[in-house]
């Protein structure tokens, strides 16, 4: 299609075959139907798909797209923006630095795929096609052309079988020429804006209303990210990320800030902040496993002895220590200290153990603390958690006179009880994230890393592996019982029930390893996304009920077949090979290579 | 070079029914390259697990500079030995910098709370560590990778990697298992004179080798262990010239049948004949 694939020339010298598209067609009419595709499906937006509002969203009104319609729009018009960067329209070069034709595909299939999602949704819903107004015909065939413009492009590797052709069409190619440096102030602008549209993207997603819009909205997002991955941009923004880390945090936390403030539904809010628990619990978790290795399953037990902790000195009238009130600082404190010390205890036993023999006994050490204070009730032991019944009526914290449990107007915005908890997590979240990012970035760090790698060698080098392991084991077990404090009082009740090891709803356990590995290990970024993507999944697609864990373990073995390094990869180094121009890296994986054990210091 | 550094007094390691080493005395003085050779399975590698406390000795001690070395290894690394392995076990995944971070461990003391508050003591502990390690990067000639990922280098620089992340702990003695395993001769004379370099640093070297060439040309004294005993220590000169060395390596001469008297005494002429150049083979050979 472009210099990259050598357009073929009339009078070309035969000898190397020109590169052809898998559907037969001309360069310039490939290129005409995606950019008349994709306009056409950003068109098709507007016309009424269906003659009833009985399918969620209003679909009928011509003029005014509503729901899945809007996903379609945008779609349509990413498809269209990528094609007139293919035609080599000024300005828009920068969406294509490789001119590769990947993005153009990926884009043309995701507006594909949220259109047709909806047709099929509407015709299976209402029963039949018959419900399907020419609107949505016109939409589904609109979404087709661009699919059909895009597998035309002439692309290498044609004709070698199908399987590498698709392959190649939406390959990322190797070697993606270096950006121009820019002027710092343009970086900003660059991540600021990034920013923005990451905290619409994501907002988006929180607040669709029904299923059928999440999947789409997930549709059109992964297709979108994928485009852009394979465009290169997403490495190039990570470079970004690479060279202002303090200012992209600054505003990924301004983000965070903004959140609620572009809420109107306090529904929305308690997403979010049980979205920031649980991602703030996943993070301390991940310097367990991802930075030293230990695979804790039962890490979901600390979120409960800081949930315990706080309700029982939170000043409920349920609470067995009857009228002691502290103040929030003073139970947060107690919360992660009672976690942290349940830490001590059971890491100082278990972590004499190595790999599966440590899984299996933090398994157990969960589920005996769930069963522990399941009897704690004063019948079948002390009378310390009320067993199944919980703590109930937690009261509402306030903070120097600002009463969580009420609505506050702020500069025109009205914070709701969740926002307030919301803003409330953010702060703790900041901490977390200041405490792994200073802990990974020193001595102790390395020498977790160190002892994840190759324990022997890391004993052999001075470093006291039980030491070292325990402390890491009690700091991660002191962050989930500081975040457990808060998720007290923002569920106004504590249950054994949700300590777990496995259930169809985060957090568990097994949930929160889960949001470890999926949004990547050892990073920070990664388990807050595979938290918000795995609290949202069960929360958005009620339909799937209890299939939901069957959906959800389908995902995860996908994913790791196909990115066993998780959504976002820790590629720091990665990306440093590439500056110094060694372009030969093999690609890191996390979960191989395990060096083959031998006798001890052989 | 008569302070001992390390002494090992009737160090003896059973597994089970197995003795692997048994009751051997050792000693490596300051300043000093000792070289320890043996045939496979003698126990030489199991006698630097036991030096490095990553074995418990059944019976016996080693001591560092006059104190009893716990069996502990970190404890050990910490007293001032360091060791390298005898099949590479870097920190793969991490950088060339900060496997020789890992190393500078025992000699920095910043815990978390030092990681967590970021005081004025902790950047400078970071920096000087820092420097410490990229002056070793530059001894071992690896200071422009120093951001490379330590599972990308080629072979023979992770072995010298491993020298250094060994020698940013500061030891006073360095044992090495096999440096020059799986090595080209040009990379073994290159490690040959990194040994003499560090040995000029003021650290006594012990390390186990099957490149007779490369022991012989390096060290002071040369002890060697056959079935977990050992058999005789001296210099180059002595242990070659020993007999039961080179019936350890390349097996007993034939002693001929008794009925066969005449047989005998031409094989013990030739064997006389042929001992100098025997010894001169098994120099360069003997593996």
């Amino acid at each position: 299609m472009t210099e990259t694939t050598k357009t073929p020339a009339p009078d070309a010298t035969p000898a190397p075959p020109a590169p052809r598209g898998l559907v037969p067609l001309p360069l310039a009419a490939a290129r005409a139907l995606l950019l008349g595709g994709g306009i056409a499906t950003a068109a098709s937006a507007f016309l009424a798909w269906t003659w009833t509002s009985e399918f969620p969203g209003d679909l009928t009104i011509t003029g005014y797209p509503g729901g899945l319609q809007w996903l379609t729009f945008t779609a349509g018009l990413l498809t269209t923006l990528y094609a007139l960067a293919a035609y080599g329209i000024r300005g828009l070069g920068w969406l294509l630095p490789a001119r590769n034709n990947a993005p153009l595909v990926l884009n043309a299939l995701g507006g594909f795929a949220v259109t047709w999602f909806t047709v099929i949704a509407i015709s299976a819903e209402l029963g039949g096609v018959v419900n399907l107004e020419p609107g949505g015909w016109i939409a589904a065939v609109a979404s087709l052309l661009p699919v059909l413009g895009a597998f035309a492009l002439p692309q290498e590797h044609a004709g070698e079988g199908t399987k590498e052709t698709l392959k190649a069409y939406i390959a990322k190619p190797e070697r993606i020429a270096a950006p121009q440096a820019v002027a710092p102030w343009v970086q900003r602008a660059v991540i600021t804006v990034v920013t923005i549209i990451g905290l619409g993207v994501f907002t988006y997603g929180i607040d669709t209303e029904y299923g059928e819009l999440f999947v789409g909205y997930l549709f059109v997002v992964v297709f979108a990210l994928w485009a852009l991955h394979t465009a290169g941009l997403l490495d190039r923004f990570s470079a970004l990320v690479a060279a202002n880390r303090s200012f992209t945090l600054a505003m990924g936390f301004a983000a965070a800030i903004a959140f609620p403030f572009t809420q109107t539904d306090d529904h929305y809010a308690n997403i979010g902040v049980n979205i920031l628990i649980f991602g703030t619990v996943a993070l301390g978790l991940n310097i367990v496993v991802g930075l030293a290795g230990l695979l804790d399953l039962g890490y979901v037990a600390f979120l409960g002895v800081g949930a315990y902790t706080a309700a029982l000195v939170s000043g409920s009238e349920f609470s067995t220590i009857s009228g002691v009130h502290l103040p929030f600082w003073a139970s947060a404190l107690a919360g992660a200290a009672a976690s942290l010390v349940f830490g001590v205890l059971i890491g100082a036993p278990t972590l004499r153990l190595r790999g599966d023999y440590l899984a299996i006994v933090t398994l157990g050490f969960g589920e005996i603390f769930r069963i522990a204070v399941n009897n704690m009730d004063g019948q079948s032991g002390p009378d310390v958690t009320n067993g199944p019944n919980g703590i109930p009526s937690i009261p509402d914290l306030n903070l120097f006179g600002f009463n969580f449990g009420q609505a506050h107007d702020i500069g025109g915005f009205t914070l709701g009880r969740f926002a307030n908890y919301y803003l409330l997590m953010v702060l703790i979240m900041a901490i977390v994230v200041l405490v792994y990012t200073r802990a990974a970035d020193s001595r102790i760090g390395r020498s977790w890393i160190a002892i994840r790698e190759d324990e022997t060698a890391a004993t052999a080098m001075g470093i006291n592996g039980f030491r070292v392991k325990l402390v890491a084991f009690a700091l991660g077990a002191a962050l989930a019982g500081l975040a457990g404090t808060v998720s007290a009082h923002v569920t106004y009740s504590v249950v054994p029930t949700p300590y777990q090891f496995a259930g169809s709803t985060p957090p568990n356990s097994a949930f929160l390893l889960a949001a470890v590995v999926l949004g990547g290990m050892g990073t920070v970024a990664g388990p807050l996304l595979g938290a918000a993507l795995l609290y949202l999944l069960p929360e958005k697609l009620v339909f799937l009920q209890e299939k939901s864990l069957l959906a959800f373990g389908i995902a995860l073995i996908l994913l790791m077949r196909f990115r066993p390094e998780g959504i976002i990869a820790n590629r720091r180094r990665q990306l440093e090979f590439h500056e110094t121009g060694q372009l030969d890296v093999p690609k890191q994986t996390t979960l191989t290579d395990e060096p083959a054990v031998t006798k001890a210091g052989a | 070079m008569t302070t001992p550094v390390l002494e090992a007094r009737d160090v003896t390691m059973r597994f089970g029914g197995l003795t692997a080493v048994r009751s051997v005395d050792f000693t490596v003085n300051a300043g000093e390259i000792v070289g320890l050779i043996g045939p496979n399975g003698a126990g030489k590698t199991t006698f630097f697990n036991c030096l490095t406390g990553l074995y418990v000795p059944t019976e016996g001690t080693v001591s560092y500079k006059g104190t009893v070395l716990p069996p502990k290894p970190h404890l050990v690394t910490q007293a001032g030995i360091a060791r390298t392995f005898q099949n590479i076990r870097l920190f793969a995944n991490m950088t060339v910098l900060e496997n020789v971070l890992v190393g500078r461990h025992t000699r920095t003391k910043e815990g978390l709370w030092s990681a967590l508050l970021r005081g004025p003591g902790f950047k400078k502990a970071e920096r000087e560590s820092e420097e410490r390690a990229m002056e070793l990067l530059e001894f071992i000639g690896l200071a422009h990778k120093r951001d490379h990922l330590a599972r990308n280098l080629p072979y023979g620089e992770q072995r010298k990697l491993e020298i250094a992340r060994a020698m940013a702990s500061e030891p006073g003695l360095l044992l090495l298992d096999e440096p020059t395993a799986g090595m080209n001769p040009q990379e073994t004379r290159a490690t040959e004179e990194l040994v003499f370099a560090i040995r000029d640093k003021g650290i006594a070297v012990l390390l186990i080798e099957h490149d007779m060439r490369f022991v012989f040309n390096l060290s002071d004294r040369v002890a060697v262990l056959v079935q977990g005993e050992k058999l005789v220590e001296g210099t180059a000169e002595v242990v070659q010239a020993d007999e039961r060395v080179v019936a350890a390596y390349l097996g007993e001469p034939f002693e001929g049948d008794p009925g066969e008297a005449e047989a005998a005494e031409v094989e013990a002429a030739e064997a006389a004949a042929e001992a100098p150049s025997t010894t001169s083979s098994t120099k360069g050979e003997a593996k």
